[in-house]
């Protein structure tokens, strides 16, 4: 399944790239799933999406929950909490 | 309705003046500024338009919101710039008043700006940003939670 991930602010510095494609295996069906999956490719991104760091996600330009369901050619951002006005 | 992200600086009172409708008796407006620190703001193209639409949205059917502007500035910003401006009016107070803290206390959880603060890296969000934002659950209609 093919995907668009973006990152942004302190999650793109810490990954050194702000977007990427990714064709990844049918069993990443949700946010959390795509996180774990990330994950799993250590270092940086291990670090960026344990568990236990705050990393919110939108998926086509919503901001959604771990448990929402990706489907090919969605748009998936990660990014920290907001922190504007 | 208007809203806007962009790097320009903005005028508040040719906002307001644009609101010009006999059926408009109040007018509520809120300005952020930088305080000491420069910054940077960075936000997520495709979806600050998006989210700030949903967030006006939501205060319309809440409140009496007759019109309503709001403009988020990006870029790098100076102590003492405007940053945000939110602007709402209604035919009475307590609707403009409302819509315009409501509007403010959700950009502030839901819309994807990022401060970048000089020499001190990102700034971490509030937990207070939340509590502001999760007491109008409660509270649907005019007035304060």
């Amino acid at each position: 399944m093919k995907l668009k991930v973006l990152y942004f602010a302190s999650v793109k510095e810490r990954l050194g790239k702000g977007a990427e494609e990714l064709d990844v295996p049918a069993d990443v069906a949700t946010v959390a799933g795509l996180r774990a999956h990330l994950s799993g490719r250590g270092g940086a991104y291990a670090e960026v999406f344990d568990e236990k760091k705050l990393v919110k996600a939108a998926v086509n330009q919503d901001m959604v929950s771990s448990t929402a369901p990706l489907r090919a050619g969605d748009e998936v951002a990660f990014f920290p909490p907001v922190t504007g006005g | 309705m208007k809203i806007s992200v962009q790097q320009e600086d903005f005028d508040l009172g040719a906002e307001i003046r644009a609101f010009a409708n006999p059926k408009v008796g109040a007018i509520a407006s809120f300005v952020g500024v930088v305080r000491d620190v420069a910054m940077t703001l960075e936000h997520y193209p495709g979806m600050t338009q998006k989210a700030l639409e949903k967030i006006v949205a939501e205060a319309q059917g809440r409140w009496q919101v007759l019109d309503c502007t709001v403009i988020h500035r990006y870029g790098p910003l100076e102590p003492t710039d405007q940053i945000v401006l939110v602007a709402v009016a209604s035919a009475h107070r307590g609707d403009a008043f409302a819509a315009c803290e409501f509007i403010m206390d959700y950009l502030k959880t839901q819309a994807p700006f990022w401060k970048k603060e000089e020499g001190k890296g990102w700034v971490e969000a509030r937990a207070s940003d939340d509590a502001a934002a999760g007491r109008w659950q409660a509270a649907p209609r005019p007035g304060k939670p």
